[in-house]
């Protein structure tokens, strides 16, 4: 027989000793930090001075490319005088008008479709068929439509933004794990409740990549629109300066596009990050 | 026979200490052309522990599919408390193999779910029976597949079902975490006292908790054994250990296995007991 078994003393594992503090031990880390943090920005920075320098010394004509300086000085310009405001605001409030119809009826018949069969055999490929034309080369007919007031800007944007909203709610309820519905309606959930706590979470994150993209299509057909015909927007500033060669004014527009872009980016970002909290791919390694 | 109506799951004391009686007459499953189950007859009594083994694709998922109301019979009966079993019931609760849990719901939301609002503190007192009450809050990406699988025990529980359905719950945790799993249903079986029936692949997982081990072999029943042995059952036992290898080998047709009809000593041959010196 085996001899009885007998307890094995467990030394714990030594303790690593900390070396001793030196009085700066603590900039190292910080230091650290801060590079990583500024370094992405060092070649922007650079390109920046060089672009500086160059319109300085008379190497870029200030009509082709105005120096940074004085893009600032307009827009500051611009600020003070109060028109900077009122064009973003009239183009924003046509974006997001354009992006609340749009989106709207593309979320509503994306959950439609995604979840009645019937409308899915009704509806379905009639957008995909319209989805192929391009809401640009509408835009002829759009003015023959809407003539070139706000409703045909409007128009557009909403054709543009419809589909991406469409596709991605339309997938994102299909994709919705059959398990867990198999689950919810075991355990005694109502229809209503099965939809709302199970369908439509689950195809959250599938509408949320949809709302993404309609946001960058949104500035792109945006800026189309305006060159219609405006009598304010940022289209129409930018326009304008044109006619004038106030290149520094046409840069300025082109500026609040992209910041208007990366400003409704990083609302979609942020969205994304609160709603969807619970994703294993969103939430913070250890 | 007085049928008792089955009480809806809303209503806290319809569950406790009491199981369905189960009946399955001549019930069978065709899948287009493929049959699936032929004839199955089966009676469980209430309170009944019940171990479904076999081999994979012999049946015996698609038997608690039926049972749970999850499909239609092709053939045949299939009685809970003597009423016809129509889609799910209100008092049968399924505990799937993926735990299923919802994750945009943290695991306290979980449990509830389905609960009515006046009900919530039962799921935290539930959570707490399982071992897991200081995770209530967590989304369930962060907890083991041991741990959500507890979570799915307490959220079948919670509503106190008369029964339970287990479809190899436990098949995908590793061979410890079984082990505590184990224990922990079958403590709560004992205390709330409902009808429980598991499927398995796991021979010995049948022996440990079960009543009753029923083999399915190509859609009918081939084995029905009893399991006299006292509860809490040890592995390392004499009689378990026959008692399984005669079940596995009749599971796996083996050649030398000797149909005895009582598990004790000394009627199990000699290369049948397991040597534990």
């Amino acid at each position: 027989m085996n001899a009885p078994s007998r307890e094995l003393p467990v030394t714990p594992l030594p303790i690593t000793l900390e070396a001793p503090d030196s009085g700066l031990a603590w900039l190292w880390p910080l230091l650290k930090t801060l590079g990583q943090r500024l370094l992405p920005w060092l070649v922007p920075v650079l390109l920046i001075a060089g672009w500086q320098i160059a319109s300085a010394q008379g190497w870029i004509s200030t009509r082709v490319l105005p120096a940074p300086l004085d893009v600032i000085t307009a827009a500051w310009k611009l600020t003070l005088s109060g028109d900077l405001w009122t064009h973003v605001k009239i183009s924003a409030w046509r974006a997001l008008t354009g992006l609340a119809i749009g989106g709207g009826i593309g979320l509503v018949l994306g959950l439609l479709t995604g979840s009645v069969r019937l409308f899915e055999t009704l509806l379905d490929s009639s957008i995909q068929m319209v989805r192929n034309i391009p809401a640009l080369a509408l835009i002829p007919l759009v003015i023959l439509w809407f003539g070139i007031d706000e409703s045909a800007k409007l128009f557009l944007i909403a054709v543009s933004v419809f589909f991406p909203i469409y596709l991605n709610t339309f997938h994102g309820i299909r994709q919705v794990d059959p398990g867990l519905i198999e689950m919810g309606r075991s355990y005694g959930l109502s229809r209503w409740q099965l939809y709302t706590q199970v369908v439509l979470p689950g195809a959250l994150s599938s509408i949320l990549v949809g709302l993404r993209f309609s946001l960058g299509l949104m500035w792109v057909i945006l800026i189309v629109a305006e060159t219609i015909s405006a009598q304010a927007g940022i289209g129409y500033l930018t326009m304008n300066a044109r006619e004038f060669l106030q290149t520094d004014i046409v840069l300025v527009g082109i500026l609040l596009y992209a910041l208007l872009g990366k400003l409704a980016d990083l609302f979609a970002k942020g969205l994304e990050r609160y709603w969807l909290r619970w994703h294993p791919g969103y939430q913070k390694t250890v | 026979m007085t049928t008792p109506q089955s009480t809806p799951s809303s209503s806290t004391t319809s569950g406790d200490g009491r199981g369905v009686r189960l009946q399955l007459e001549s019930v069978g499953k065709r899948y287009g052309r493929r049959e699936v189950l032929r004839h199955t007859r089966l009676h469980i009594a209430p309170g009944e522990f019940v171990a479904i083994v076999g081999r994979s694709g012999c049946g015996k998922s698609t038997l608690l599919r039926l049972v749970a109301g999850l499909e239609q019979a092709s053939e045949g009966r299939l009685l809970i408390d003597g009423q016809l079993v129509a889609g799910l019931g209100a008092d049968t609760r399924i505990m799937f193999q993926d735990s299923r849990l919802l994750p945009w719901k943290r695991v306290i939301d979980n449990v509830a779910l389905g609960l009515p609002e006046s009900q919530r503190p039962a799921a935290a007192e539930v959570l707490a029976q399982v071992g897991l009450a200081e995770r209530a809050g967590d989304w369930p990406a962060r907890l083991s597949g041991g741990q959500r699988q507890r979570v799915a025990l307490a959220r079948a529980l919670v509503h106190r079902p008369r029964l339970l359905l287990l479809d190899e719950p436990l098949g995908a945790l590793d061979a410890l975490t079984r082990i505590e799993m184990h224990e922990l249903i079958e403590g709560l079986w004992r205390r709330h006292g409902f009808t429980a029936l598991l499927v398995t692949h796991d021979v010995q997982e049948a022996v440990a908790l079960a009543d009753r081990v029923i083999l399915i072999e190509d859609g009918a029943i081939a084995l029905d054994e009893r399991v006299s042995l006292p509860r809490p059952r040890s592995r390392g036992d004499a009689a378990f250990a026959a008692l399984e290898k005669r079940i596995l080998d009749r599971v796996l047709q083996h050649p030398d296995a000797e149909p005895a009809a009582d598990p004790g000593w000394p009627g199990v041959p000699a290369h049948g007991l397991r040597w534990a010196v």
